[in-house]
């Protein structure tokens, strides 16, 4: 049977992890190579690296850093954060990266999204939505989650989708950082419009959290950053926890 | 040992290298036709679109040559879909080791299978792996289950997870992105 997949998250800044809280306030948790080695040990499915440093010079620094990590790990990852053009996929990609996530420049140019799909497969696309609701409409929003935008959540879902998104990084900006649960409602009615898989993101801070992720918002893959990170919850504790409630983990 | 890693502009290459790398094996990424003939195993790798890659396999002889490699030869992915005999995606014939064709998954359920799911092995390909262990997939094609099949996985149907024939092998899983049970997998090929 096909597992749902446990996603550490790492935003990465000047080289180091971080994790934002409401994408603000960062605060330094660790090397990103040493917590990707940890993590894979411990049983993470994949994982996925956030550059949040975006500037030229530091990009360059991040080809060298997704090739640390490609030689170190052996699960699959994506890396996102600041991907503008086709030359900065393919960069990612052959220093090892498998997939990218691509969140501002694929609103701003939704093109880019079939142009890299047409390039280097749709396997590879992950379009992330950061989203807030708005007078009960789930309004996407750019930049890290300051800037709003004219888009709703379903219908640029959809559209990422037939443009050729192999997968869908859903954040609620409502959620994100609160640690009380993820957006299920919205993230089920993600799940039953899109054909993809969709990854659960903001809101983890207990495991009833994945439990209801998986169970309510019918999602493929959870991701959480700073629940793992600051050890408040165990990847092995929780898949246990997960496999006592019949949901399929590896 | 000497491998070679076919390089013809198919994506990710460098992930099997690293996996070699971490079972102590380096690897020569080429589409030097001597080269990979000398090779003592040889790796076909690819992610992408099947017609596109035929194209270009055909544009470099390397269509004629795969399939007359003596060595052991290790189709991943795309890699296993392209030595079929044909694939829809993009109606293209393939390499035709396998007897067999590659088709989309007809579902309701999520395309691209995507993630970790179990794959029931057997043969030299999964010696010292525990039957039902987990490999990471991403593909929204499948090879339909044949004689050459020797590992089985459900998504809905059950489609070849892996296939061995005379010195060719393929998966349609990734060992390089496989944890513990791809690295085995992958020393076994080796071992051949």
């Amino acid at each position: 049977m096909l597992t749902k997949r446990i996603i550490p998250c790492l935003d990465i800044k000047d080289g180091r992890t971080v994790k934002g809280v409401n994408f603000i306030n960062l605060r330094d948790a660790g090397d990103p190579v040493e917590l990707a080695q940890r993590y894979t040990e411990e049983g993470a499915d994949e994982l996925v690296f956030l550059d949040i440093s975006a500037s030229e010079e530091k990009r360059k620094t991040l080809a060298n850093l997704i090739r640390d990590i490609a030689q170190a790990i052996d699960i699959p990852f994506t890396v996102g954060g600041g991907i503008n053009a086709m030359d900065d996929v393919g960069i990612l990609l052959d220093n090892g990266a498998d997939k990218v996530s691509i969140n501002s420049a694929a609103v701003r140019r939704p093109a880019l999204i079939s142009d890299v799909a047409n390039r280097f497969g749709t396997q590879c696309v992950v379009v992330a939505i950061d989203a807030k609701q708005i007078s009960a409409e789930w309004i996407v929003h750019l930049v890290g989650g300051k800037v709003p935008t004219e888009r709703k959540l379903f219908t640029w879902a959809q559209e990422a989708v037939d443009r050729g998104a192999g997968e869908l990084l859903f954040t609620s900006m409502d959620h994100d950082g609160t640690k009380q649960g993820f957006a299920n409602t919205a993230l089920r009615q993600l799940s039953e419009t899109v054909t993809v898989p969709v990854i659960a993101s903001g809101g983890a801070g207990t495991m009833q959290h994945f439990i209801d992720t998986f169970v309510e918002g019918y999602a493929d893959a959870a991701l959480a950053a700073s629940v793992f990170h600051f050890k408040e919850i165990s990847i092995p504790d929780l898949k246990n926890e997960l496999r006592l409630h019949k949901i399929p983990m590896r | 040992m000497s491998v070679a890693i076919i390089d013809y502009g198919a994506g990710n290459i460098q992930s099997i290298r690293f996996a070699l790398e971490r079972l102590g094996v380096s690897a020569t990424l080429s589409s030097d036709p001597e080269t990979i003939q000398s090779a003592s195993h040889v790796i076909f790798p690819g992610v992408g679109e099947a017609s596109s890659a035929m194209t270009k396999l055909k544009s470099t002889q390397l269509h004629t040559l795969i399939p007359e490699l003596t060595q052991p030869v290790l189709g991943i992915c795309l890699g296993m879909q392209l030595m079929c005999n044909s694939s829809e995606e993009g109606n293209t014939t393939g390499l035709g080791v396998f007897d067999t064709e590659v088709v989309r998954f007809s579902t309701t359920r999520n395309v691209p299978h995507m993630g970790w799911n179990e794959v029931k092995g057997s043969g030299v390909l999964f010696e010292k792996i525990p039957n039902h262990s987990h490999f990471y997939l991403v593909h929204s094609y499948y090879a339909i289950p044949n004689i050459n099949t020797v590992g089985h996985c459900l998504y809905d149907i059950n489609f070849a997870a892996a296939m061995a024939k005379k010195n060719f092998y393929g998966t349609q899983f990734h060992p390089e992105k496989s944890g513990a049970m791809g690295a085995q997998l992958l020393q076994n090929f080796l071992s051949l």
